[in-house]
């Protein structure tokens, strides 16, 4: 048999939306939740990956930039029925920016490659949280790969990917060779529960860790330090105003259309 | 702190267990809760509805999910607990049919089957392809099942079910019944009560549901008729001999329950919590009378006493050392416990309680039913009885 093809997803740890939010002083870069887990947008990259494998001939391996915690990332997606786990950690990557993160993933794509080959890159359309949407791009860029993005449908024959881009007034079709890096839709698929077997069997899949010297990366390269548009201040916004209530006295419907021509609805 | 966690039960659950229950609350959240209402209102959850959940249930791994090999998942007792919590906070219907087909068909046959009878119907029974019911309970034999009249008369090598059964989950829209019967040998003298594993299409095996329930709505309910069903003598499940062996398998459902009322607490809890936040009397959210926090401070320790109860025993059976009447002190204990919860939720939820708009006064129905099932009330206050004193007081 063949040996399989290699798939990299990379996904992004980030805060439950559902959770309390607070913002760490020290530096103001990150968001702060007592939870967090894989990105949803995310799953869509590792579910697409998963039918992959699926329909034959390909191995799942997913990979996640972040502190320890992000592991969790990690393990949603061995869960759901990735191979194999990639977790690119180090005290120096705190606050690094988008740049830095693309240089960091690229080199951790190379190692990957040089250690079994790569054919196909896949992302989410944008993470929960920053929802930057650059990543793909930068990530193709520096590694000088075809950059497919915002793919609703995808499918891929022999050494060509061909993925469906739906946009408000076109649908396109989109052919590129492999390897290339494919960002995915929340439209593409319908991401699995994690199964049972999934979760048991997510316990014994190997996760491998590296870090900056693992991957030739200068501390210096990355962080907070190294960022090319820090965040210098976060703060919260105000709670919404409690609006106008306006009680039905048979009136209602009057006071409700002056409101609107006021606003300019109407 | 977390209102709908007081004690903070959360830091006792290891992470693959506290995946599996993740799992289990969002399939519950997602694929059945918004349908249970209806079918609670209108009890016309449907054989066809009933399979299709047992397929979802099954390409998920929750059926028999602590049971090993035959294409369970293997998980933890304490996973299979907290997964028949998710479920029961959902509604008890739900929860009942994953204990009958994990706990009550497949443990029987998983414990006392042979290879064949296992390779047959373990693998479909996980997947949901196949349903399961499991009849012991018969109309005048409810706490007393070694009464009971069903008979297995031996003719031959083959084995002639006689007799009816009552109260039977999914019953009606079985695939395979395991049917607990009194043996006969040859010369008409009685012996063990055995068990039999009865494909449903058996000539003579007759189900008809039971309606005007005003409990568990949203699960079928059936009477069963054996009418000299003829059955091989590989039928058997050759491991099961006496009645120890259906009540070892209640046992394994019970556990499940001790588990799964906390459930339906918590989600009475959380809405009558939701409730008195928001509903305003006197210029006031009524959370602020202190009535009412009486109220919630009582629901929200008795939730957390029950599920720290229910985690206990699950480590307890996790460590292979868990006795029968210690799952009979979970029902005993945690069941009113529950339905004190319900009733509480209830009374802060005023007339808005007793609508289906809320899922209080379902939990509190179904309830009703829980503290009966699996052995009653009554019965396991006897068997704690007859463990603290040494005297039994039923026999």
């Amino acid at each position: 048999m063949a040996e399989p093809r290699r798939v990299l997803v990379l996904v992004k740890y980030v805060p439950d939306a559902a959770g309390e939010r607070s913002f760490a002083d020290a530096d103001s870069t990150t968001v702060r939740t007592t939870e967090g887990l894989l990105s949803e947008l995310d799953e869509y990259a590792v579910e697409e990956a998963l039918s992959l494998a699926e329909s034959g001939g390909w191995e799942v391996t997913v990979a996640t930039m972040g502190p320890e915690q992000a592991g969790a990332a990690i393990r949603k997606a061995l869960q759901m029925g990735a191979d194999a786990g990639i977790h690119i950690s180090d005290e120096a990557l705190h606050g690094t920016d988008a740049l830095g993160t693309s240089a960091v993933l690229a080199a951790a794509v190379r190692k990957f490659s040089d250690e079994g080959g790569c054919d196909l890159l896949l992302c989410g359309m944008a993470s929960t949280d920053a929802g930057m949407s650059v990543i793909p791009a930068m990530l193709a860029e520096r590694l000088g790969l075809p950059q497919v993005s915002f793919a609703s449908q995808l499918s891929v024959e022999g050494d060509t990917v061909r993925i469906r881009r739906d946009s408000e007034t076109a649908t396109e079709t989109i052919e590129s060779r492999l390897p290339a890096v494919v960002s995915v839709t929340d439209q593409i698929n319908e991401p699995r529960y994690p199964s049972f077997k999934g979760i048991m069997a997510a316990k014994k899949k190997p996760v491998t860790t590296w870090s900056l010297a693992d991957l030739g990366i200068e501390p210096a390269e990355v962080g907070l330090a190294a960022s090319w548009s820090p965040v210098t201040e976060v703060s919260k916004r105000p709670p919404r105003g409690q609006g106008t209530i306006i009680t039905d006295d048979g009136e209602g419907g009057v006071a409700l259309a002056e409101f609107l021509a006021a606003e300019k609805f109407i | 702190m977390d209102a709908l966690d007081l004690l903070d039960l959360d830091s006792l659950i290891e992470e693959t267990d506290a995946a599996l229950r993740e799992v289990v609350r969002r399939f519950g959240a997602e694929r059945v809760a918004p349908r249970v209402p209806g079918w609670f209102e209108r009890a016309d959850l449907s054989p066809d509805q009933v399979r299709e959940l047992a397929v979802e249930l099954g390409s998920i791994g929750l059926l028999g999910m602590h049971l090993h090999g035959y294409g369970c998942a293997g998980t933890s007792a304490t996973a299979y607990g907290l997964a028949c919590l998710e479920l029961e906070a959902v509604d008890a219907g739900l929860r009942s049919l994953v204990s009958v087909q994990g706990s009550l068909v497949m443990f029987a046959i998983h414990r006392f089957g042979s290879e064949a009878q296992r390779q047959q119907w373990l693998p479909r029974l996980a997947a949901g392809t196949a349903i399961g019911c499991f009849g012991l309970t018969e109309a005048d034999f409810g706490s007393n099942p070694a009464g009971m009249r069903s008979t297995a008369r031996r003719d031959g090598t083959d084995w002639v079910l006689q007799g009816t059964k009552m109260w039977i989950t999914n019953g009606s829209l079985a695939d395979v019944a395991i049917i607990w019967a009194r043996s006969i040998d040859e010369d008409g003298q009685p012996g063990p009560i055995r068990g039999f594993v009865v494909p449903t299409d058996t000539p003579g095996f007759s189900a008809t549901t039971i309606h005007h329930k005003l409990s568990l709505r949203a699960s079928i309910t059936a009477e069963l008729v054996l009418e000299g069903v003829r059955l091989p003598a590989d039928a058997v499940l050759p491991e099961a001999v006496g009645l120890r062996a259906p009540l070892s398998c209640l046992d394994e459902a019970r556990f499940g329950i001790v588990f799964g009322v906390m459930g339906a607490a918590r989600s009475c809890y959380e809405v009558a919590r939701d409730y008195a936040l928001t509903r305003v009397q006197f210029d006031r959210p009524i959370a602020a009378f202190q009535l009412t926090q009486a109220k919630l401070a009582e629901m929200a320790v008795a939730v957390g006493q029950g599920t720290l109860l229910a985690l206990h025993l699950g480590r307890l059976k996790d460590a292979g050392s868990l006795l029968a009447e210690q799952v009979s002190a979970g029902k005993f204990a945690n069941v009113p416990a529950a339905l004190q919860v319900a009733r509480t939720a209830r009374s802060i939820l005023g007339g808005n309680g007793i609508t289906l708009e809320y899922p209080v006064i379902r939990h509190m129905l179904n309830l009703e039913t829980v503290l009966t099932y699996e052995g009653t009330h009554e019965m396991h206050t006897l068997v704690l009885g007859a463990a603290i004193t040494g005297i039994p007081a039923f026999r």
